[in-house]
């Protein structure tokens, strides 16, 4: 099957940093594909050479088979972007804020609001149609970047941080937006840093971390190759930790709480509460914030 | 990545989306922006026209009011290509993000600010039709030639539209714009042939003011406009707005480029 995008060795510096390090992917038809990582991990960066708006520094980069920096025009004309900063036109209303933007594809305005009708029925702003943007919530206004983004009725959605700063109604409408989208069989491409919306929303991710790929795959086998299926955490008291030690258990320490990695949750938990006299145990299965958190570090990223 | 900054910018219809935008907003708020071109051309005459104008008497055989009459109009071209090209799309660049919106479409960065300086020197034309009835009012316009101003004013509002593009390319936030506008704009508003002849003045600096000076060509075809008269000078004036519009277009689009696609 053809990619919708292949990246084979992208690079993207600006003078000594390098914010893009020689990454290789490669995007299928109708998969729900993440790019997931720290801040200033590379993410922002790789979704503006994909939508032709950073030119990359060396490698080679193609969206739906054409060349990034000899074919722009047309691979913006097949895309739909949705930014991570809200950039609507303030002075406009809901329609013609969507209007406005069809006009930049070329769209015939009789084909154009037809279009803009249904598209506001999809992100449920209907009856806000005629009110100036400004009196839209945050979520309102996400909800219009994506039906703007849709106008063009692209073979390829990019979301960059679709659902930040939401509520999580808000998050909930928008995810719900975005399966329906993929069910319809769009390829869509998102960033995010909700590790729990790149595991209800992506069929294969990548996590990101100081401009490289450090994994690639489908959430589930990420989290069974990196880590046990579950987790058990308990207080890191003196106690609990002498206790681990002598029943050879492999522990980490991160603040206050004891982690142990295993595929027998039940058992060390077991083992925890009436061998060592643990107070506070808590078995989980594995999640990928775990996986996320092993790979990039848990020191805080600015 | 590396651009000369006489790179031939390639621009197609799109240009006319982003114009469309501008005059769309523009429209929406109408009510604000149709008042200044009314009242500033009959602060002007009143003030300087019929108050300093009685101090005057006449100016090479032409009363005070009809000498400034075109320097107004040259002023207001000026000005509204000048402040939309520099504050106004710098708001646009820089906290609407409304070019990186576009840029996001099929339509080109070079397009978006071909369509914001045309967009620049559409705004002269319209203050320039809006101010005519009050200077008809007033009696200072020799018709039918002064109607040539309205599509002069496209030109002339062009000129100062690349003008404002190149300082809003370097400049490194909102307030610096302050620069170019207070010691760039306002000197060029006294000292070139606007409120009386730059006869007067030193000979060096004439020369400054008719070869630097971007207002002064501007102010001598609207008064050539006004008169009625058009002398041969004209024609370097011309020439020159030509030539200087034609390549500060080229330049400021590649110093957009160079600032914005990075």
């Amino acid at each position: 099957m053809e990619p919708v995008i292949a990246a084979v060795d992208l690079k993207k510096t600006y003078g000594s940093f390098t914010a893009v390090d020689s990454i290789e992917f490669s995007v299928f038809p109708g998969e729900v594909f993440g790019f997931l990582g720290p801040n200033g991990a590379g993410k922002t960066t790789t979704m503006k050479m994909i939508m032709c708006a950073s030119p990359k520094t060396s490698g080679s980069l193609t969206v739906f088979g054409r060349d990034v920096d000899r074919n722009p025009r047309e691979i913006k004309a097949m895309i739909g972007v949705v930014p991570q900063e809200t950039n609507l036109d303030t002075e406009f209303t809901t329609h013609d804020n969507l209007l406005v933007y069809s006009r930049y594809f070329g769209i015939p305005k009789k084909m154009a609001e037809e279009r803009i009708l249904e598209l506001l029925d999809f992100v449920q702003l209907a009856e806000k149609k005629d009110v100036n943007i400004e009196k839209l919530s945050g979520g309102m206004k996400r909800r219009l970047l994506l039906a703007r983004a849709l106008v063009n009725q692209p073979k390829l959605l990019i979301l960059d941080e679709p659902t930040i700063g939401l509520d999580p109604q808000a998050r909930h409408l928008i995810w719900e937006k975005l399966k329906l989208l993929s069910s319809q069989g769009n390829t869509i491409v998102l960033t995010t840093h909700y590790l729990e919306e790149a595991e209800r929303l992506c069929d294969r991710l990548v996590i990101m971390d100081n401009g490289k790929i450090l994994v690639e795959g489908k959430p589930a086998d990420l989290v069974r190759e990196n880590l046990g299926s579950g987790i058990v955490e308990a207080e890191s008291s003196p106690d609990v930790i002498a206790c681990l030690e002598g029943m050879g258990i492999v522990y980490e320490v991160t603040g206050d709480t004891v982690q142990v990695v295993t595929d027998n949750p039940r058992d060390v938990a077991a083992r925890l509460l009436s061998g060592c006299n643990a107070k506070r145990v808590l078995a989980r299965v594995s999640t990928l914030e775990d996986v996320f958190l092993k790979l990039t570090g848990r020191g805080l990223k600015e | 990545m590396n651009y000369s900054l006489l790179s031939v910018p390639s621009v197609s219809r799109n240009v006319w989306t982003v114009w469309l935008r501008n005059a769309d907003v523009f429209r929406k708020t109408w009510k604000v922006n149709l008042i200044p071109p009314f009242i500033e051309p009959f602060l002007y005459l009143l003030a300087l026209g019929f108050g300093l104008g009685g101090f005057v008497g006449e100016i090479g055989g032409t009363s005070y009011i009809v000498f400034i009459a075109p320097a107004i109009v040259a002023i207001s071209i000026m000005n509204s290509a000048f402040f939309e090209c520099t504050y106004g799309s710098y708001v646009r660049m820089y906290y609407g993000k409304t070019f990186d919106a576009i840029i996001a479409t099929p339509v080109s960065l070079e397009e978006v600010i071909a369509g914001e300086l045309l967009w620049g020197s559409t705004k002269s034309v319209i203050y320039t039709t809006l101010m005519f009835p009050v200077l008809i009012l007033f009696g200072v316009l020799s018709l039918p030639s002064s109607f040539l101003l309205i599509p002069f004013s496209f030109l002339g509002g062009l000129l100062f539209a690349c003008i404002a593009m190149c300082f809003t390319s370097v400049t490194p936030s909102i307030d610096a714009l302050n620069y170019p506008s207070f010691l760039f704009i306002t000197p060029m508003l006294l000292f070139s042939g606007t409120f009386f002849p730059l006869s007067v003045l030193p000979a060096g600096l004439q020369v400054f003011a008719n070869v630097i000076l971007p207002l002064t060509p501007v102010v001598n075809i609207c008064r050539g406009m006004t008169f009625a008269t058009f002398p041969s000078v004209l024609v370097f004036n011309l020439v020159w707005i030509l030539v200087v519009t034609a390549l500060l277009y080229v330049v400021s689009i590649n110093l957009m480029k160079r600032r914005l696609i990075i």
